[in-house]
């Protein structure tokens, strides 16, 4: 059964096949450097993987948040969320390679023998395997339900009701929030061992809502402009999708700037050499163009209600905050490591560029495979009336 | 002997906010401007119809925020590098990062107090006394009824065709406001 447009089909086809070409490219582009400076891949493809899990952990955390709230605007972003928080599966996969340079990537592989410190037990390769695997499990699980329940809801093979997608997704944010904290120390933090704040989980978590939204509301956008979702958007929708994105770039930017703060004054031997690793060498440049880009522009473009209720300009703020998301993580993970060649930014963007295009590949055949919007929800009268198929 | 008071408006009462939209509508295609609403509470499209395009608000608002984070920053650099410089642990004098938490609360506290301020005065609030509620039925816009007003200041008010006009829109009723 195919639905909606056929103009999402011609265009998610032409898209589809430049995903491919993205794919193809980029990762030809990153076995040359594998083959060149293995240990300098293995770095850029976490930097990838880490944006790339990122896109669809935060689709699927807002996936639960707008069931919680309601509103028009998660009946809009619903199907592209589902899409994205489903290539959470091939993300799976391609946690693989990470394995494989396991050495390359993290220093506490190599520890000193008989080292009982709890740090030393924590980091063992095989108990890091297997608090992966629970994550993994864990937001697996809640994916495939939510998409399951989904497409049981459009059928008709179940009531025609939330309950039970808000059921889950209560604990379900628990449980992201509880696997997320172990998530980022094990993947992030523990590229300097030694270094300690409590406030990166949320930071790391509230990075992954920023790229799913933005991902999801520049996808939104670019959707009703080149094809039809089934509704006009309306300078009201739009509003809430930009105050939105003001909210998630505000709250990034006051959790980073906390951590930097409290590191700032302490400037204690443990943790300040964090932020002296990424404020010279010329890190110091990526840092201005991050506080610019990911915060100071979009905030001050984001506060005008003209701006938000212009579907170009929204998109395209929408667009830089997710590229800045990318360099944003660059900028963690990079100067972690002392020595590095002057082609280690173009392994890190071809890294980048070649999963990207294999998961929006597969993100678009998703898409496809739903209407655009749920036409079924019960609350769909309620918030898009104009939208409600006639039957 | 009493005098006839002198007019300020003709108000029509509606019992739903689609038949206000629709009346206010059409009043402003009738060539109305001096129009207004009143309604129990804020109904979606409303003020777009009345013709209310926007304010100056946002634009104060935005001042008084600058007023407060600059205010705020240059309190504390004055305090700590001018007036009373003490080394601390051997941190500059200027030591911005930790002046920033401060800077943002009263970039909101000032922000925050010019917001509600600056509606007040534009709304030339308070105000003790105003014709509509001379009506007695007025009461009702707060329960479950919808107004709409046409003041006798329009360039098109004539007392006649005024309510002639409005009756027309089938309004519950009718009914002059005595300034």
């Amino acid at each position: 059964m195919t639905h909606g447009d056929p103009a999402i089909h011609r265009y998610s086809g032409q898209a589809q096949r430049i995903a491919l070409l993205c794919a193809l490219g980029g990762t030809l582009a990153s076995l040359v450097g594998l083959v060149w400076n293995p240990a300098l891949f293995f770095r850029a493809y976490l930097v990838a993987y880490t944006f790339w899990l990122g896109l669809a952990l935060g689709c699927l955390v807002l996936l639960m948040i707008q069931y919680l709230t309601g509103g028009g605007w998660g009946l809009l972003l619903r199907r592209v969320l589902e899409a994205g928080s489903r290539t959470l599966l091939p993300l799976v996969l391609l946690f693989l390679p990470l394995l494989i340079g396991l050495h390359s990537i993290y220093p506490w592989t190599t520890q000193a023998p008989g080292d009982q410190s709890g740090r030393a037990i924590y980091l063992k390769v095989g108990f890091f395997l297997g608090r992966a695997a629970f994550y993994f499990v864990v937001w697996l699980i809640l994916g495939y339900l939510l998409n399951r329940w989904s497409t049981d809801l459009e059928s008709g093979r179940i009531p025609r009701s939330t309950r039970r997608f808000r059921l889950l997704s209560g604990p379900g944010l628990v449980l992201y929030g509880f696997t997320i904290t172990f998530a980022s120390v094990d993947w992030v933090m523990s590229l300097e061992p030694k270094w300690v704040s409590t406030i990166f989980p949320p930071l790391y978590a509230v990075g992954q809502l920023l790229t799913g939204l933005s991902f999801a509301v520049a996808t939104l956008l670019l959707l009703s402009r080149y094809s039809s979702i089934g509704v006009n958007l309306r300078p009201n929708h739009l509003r809430d999708l930009g105050n939105l994105l003001l909210t998630f770039v505000m709250l990034w930017a006051y959790i980073s700037f906390s951590q930097f703060l409290l590191i700032w004054v302490e400037s204690l031997p443990e943790e300040i050499p964090w932020y002296l690793r990424r404020t010279r060498g010329g890190w110091q440049m990526l840092a201005f163009l991050l506080v610019v880009f990911q915060f100071g522009l979009p905030f001050l473009m984001l506060l005008s209600r003209k701006v938000k209720e212009n579907s170009p300009s929204l998109a395209t703020i929408a667009g830089l905050i997710l590229a800045m998301r990318f360099f944003d993580l660059l900028w963690w993970i990079e100067p972690a490591y002392p020595e590095r060649t002057a082609w280690f930014l173009v392994l890190d963007v071809s890294t980048w560029i070649g999963l990207g295009g294999f998961l929006m590949w597969w993100f678009l055949r998703k898409l496809r495979e739903r209407s655009l919007l749920p036409l079924h929800d019960p609350y769909l009268a309620h918030y898009l009336p104009e939208a409600v198929p006639n039957e | 002997m009493a005098v006839e008071p002198k007019l300020h408006a003709v108000m029509a009462e509606f019992a739903t906010p689609q038949e206000l939209i629709d009346a206010v509508a059409a009043a402003r295609a009738h060539g109305y401007r001096q129009i207004d609403a009143f309604t129990p509470f804020p109904i979606e499209g409303l003020a777009e119809t009345l013709g209310f395009t926007g304010t100056r608000l946002p634009l104060i608002i935005f001042l008084g925020g600058l007023f407060g984070g600059v205010g705020g920053f240059w309190m504390q650099y004055w305090c700590a590098a001018i007036n009373y410089p003490v080394n601390i642990g051997g941190r500059p004098l200027n030591s911005w990062p930790s002046f920033i938490p401060v800077t943002f609360e009263l970039t909101i506290l000032s922000a925050a107090l010019v917001a509600v301020l600056g509606m007040l005065a534009l709304n030339r609030l308070p105000m003790p006394y105003h014709p509509v509620f001379n009506v007695p039925s007025f009461a009702l816009a707060s329960r479950d009824r919808f107004f709409l007003l046409i003041e006798t200041g329009d360039p098109l008010f004539d007392a006649e065709s005024t309510r002639t006009f409005l009756n027309e829109l089938h309004p519950r009723q009718v009914v002059d406001v005595p300034e």
